[in-house]
């Protein structure tokens, strides 16, 4: 009895359905190509996985309380050439380098925020604005090449960020280490944390927050702020992996990072969010791009596939909150 | 006389070339349940407002106690002591009972750097306050605000108003939409709101509600308090609302004959 009202309700939890998607993924593209779980492309994977899975995590508490943010890919693609471009020509070293494209993300998300919050004008158009904006100065301040970089190597900021071991078989980039201490920091703070409390009444019914003395735009504004810095973080790391910063880098990122997280099962209204779902949602999208390659469906039918999958996910999703609702 | 525990004094309020409040003084004194009536437009939500720090005032005063209050946030007035529960209950559908009981004031854990909510002590209270309030059905202070039904929703705005031991409760249309039994119940609140020292503002379009439960009536007409003084035991529902349209006897009846024929 006590195993059953278990299943139950891990049946009803709104992170279910994404692990069963998963499983079921993993299941099918192993049985056709049982490379797929080889330990190097479960490495290939992982690598680029939690770049994009950095962006995803913040912006599941952005879309929980009610907001998201478009501008995340030219960030990614934005900060690395900042970086570079202050290093190659002899102005900063690289860690003030990283240091100044970290806070010129805050700033970016600051001012997504302020027009948010003071403005009143909706997140799709502020940074939808703001993508232009930031792609635009990327573009043009490198005349549209990539920026020259070297091999970081040897550096003490690289090894931290993406410096890569062995463990066994697998090739394991630290990033991973980053990717998971922020799943399990936002997770605790979404479920945990006053705070998390705060951002889903922000998303739920940011007047009765308001009424009850919530700062909602405090908390907009700070995971605006918080969105732009991780896109900046994944788009540095990503570029001292791959040793390359080009300003086109991270175009469409954007789309397919709130794809992974509504996969998931945050609400893009807002006022409900879960990070575990997140994390499935990263892992299924990154799945299913590779997967369909290594299983011999021509890579340009990929998006068929990912539209699918959030179709089929939001079909589920809403069926399940009715059934929350009807209190069964 | 002691000073009353609310005193607003000359308050206007104009949006733009609109004005919703002209003059208008109210008070209310403490351990009073003062019904507040007025039709659509009449200024009682703008009142209301101004009083619960919502909307900032043009002019004039407000006193908690004799001492002048300024209200920049509807935290300010919290902080006050003023409570106001909304026509939507002012919750947060997606959270549980207690989250919504506690939010804003959640209590933390030590140690105080993790920021981490005491949820056992916030379901603990909850489950407590949800008898308080009558409600007997077993509901986990963990069910989110979206599956209960609407008197539910009432109980726990007004289970948080207790909890937070407010001087002054402001119930905006506590009763619209709710059945028979659940209106009493939310009447037979007040009552005990009152009688455990409490002091409430009652804002309700079926005045028969308000008859049963008020101490005194103040009926506000576009943007002014014309009458502060009105007691329910002494007078009928047919003379409020003659005070409430600022018509006749006559005048009534003959609006009523007028819709009639244009109707017909």
């Amino acid at each position: 009895m006590e195993n059953r009202s278990f299943v139950q309700r891990l049946i009803a939890r709104p992170e279910f359905g994404p692990l069963v998607l998963l499983i079921v993924e993993l299941a099918v593209f192993w049985s056709i190509n049982p490379d797929f779980l080889s330990p190097q492309n479960i490495s290939n994977i992982l690598a680029f996985t939690v770049e994009l899975g950095l962006i995803a995590l913040a912006m599941t508490l952005l879309m929980t309380s009610g907001e998201f943010d478009l501008s995340v890919g030219s960030l990614f693609g934005f900060s690395p050439v900042l970086m570079w471009t202050l290093y190659n020509s002899g102005v900063t070293s690289l860690e003030v380098g990283l240091l100044i494209a970290l806070v010129g993300a805050a700033l970016i998300g600051l001012v997504n925020g302020w027009f948010v919050t003071q403005l009143k004008i909706p997140s799709f158009l502020v940074t939808l604005g703001m993508l232009l904006v930031v792609r635009g100065t990327a573009l043009f301040v490198t005349d549209g090449f990539p920026q020259r970089t070297w091999s970081a190597e040897g550096s003490w900021l690289a090894n931290i960020l993406v410096g890569d071991f062995y463990v066994g078989p697998f090739r394991i980039y630290a990033s991973l280490f980053w990717f998971i201490g922020a799943a399990i920091v936002l997770g605790y703070v979404l479920t945990q944390s006053r705070t998390g409390n705060w951002i889903q009444a922000a998303g739920g019914n940011p007047n009765a927050a308001r009424a009850r003395g919530v700062n909602v735009n405090g908390v907009k504004v700070g995971l605006f702020v918080l969105s732009a810095v991780m896109a900046s973080l994944a788009g540095v790391i990503s570029s001292l992996r791959t040793s390359a910063a080009n300003p086109n880098s991270g175009t469409g990122y954007e789309l397919e990072v709130i794809a992974m997280v509504v996969i998931g099962g945050t609400a893009l209204t807002g006022g409900r969010g879960t990070i575990i779902g997140t994390v499935l949602g990263i892992l299924i999208l990154r799945v299913m791009r590779n997967g369909i390659v290594l299983i011999g469906v021509p890579g340009l039918a990929y998006n068929i596939f990912i539209g699918a999958i959030i179709l089929g996910m939001m079909a589920l999703h809403s069926w399940l909150e009715r059934r929350h609702q009807a209190g069964t | 006389m002691a000073e009353p525990l609310i005193r607003m004094a000359n308050i206007r309020k104009s949006y733009g070339r609109v004005q919703a409040l002209v003059d208008a003084n109210f008070h209310v004194n403490e351990k009073e349940i003062v019904g507040l009536l007025g039709d659509n437009g009449a200024g009682k939500s703008t009142l209301i407002k101004v009083l619960s720090g919502a909307v900032p005032l043009t002019s004039g005063d407000i006193f908690v106690r004799g001492k002048k209050v300024n209200f920049r946030s509807t935290s300010d007035a919290i902080a006050e002591g003023i409570e106001t529960i909304y026509q939507d209950s002012a919750l947060v559908t997606q959270l549980s009972i207690a989250r919504n009981l506690f939010l804003g004031r959640e209590p933390i854990k030590p140690p105080r750097f993790l920021n981490r909510m005491d949820q056992e002590a916030m379901n603990a209270v909850a489950r407590d306050l949800l008898r308080q309030v009558g409600i007997t059905k077993n509901i986990p202070p963990t069910t989110p605000i979206g599956s209960l039904s609407g008197g539910e929703r009432q109980a726990v705005a007004i289970a948080r108003a207790m909890h937070f031991d407010s001087d002054l409760i402001i119930l905006d249309e506590p009763t619209n939409n709710l059945g028979v039994a659940e209106t009493q119940g939310v009447l037979s609140f007040v009552r005990s709101a009152r009688d455990s020292g409490h002091s409430c503002i009652f804002i309700a379009h079926n005045i028969h509600h308000v008859f049963q439960v008020v101490d005194r009536i103040v009926v506000m007409r576009r943007g002014k308090v014309v009458a502060d003084d009105i007691d329910p035991k002494k007078t009928t529902v047919a003379e409020v609302e003659r005070v409430i349209t600022g018509m006749s006897d006559k005048e009534i009846r003959d609006a009523i004959a007028d819709g009639r024929e244009s109707h017909g």
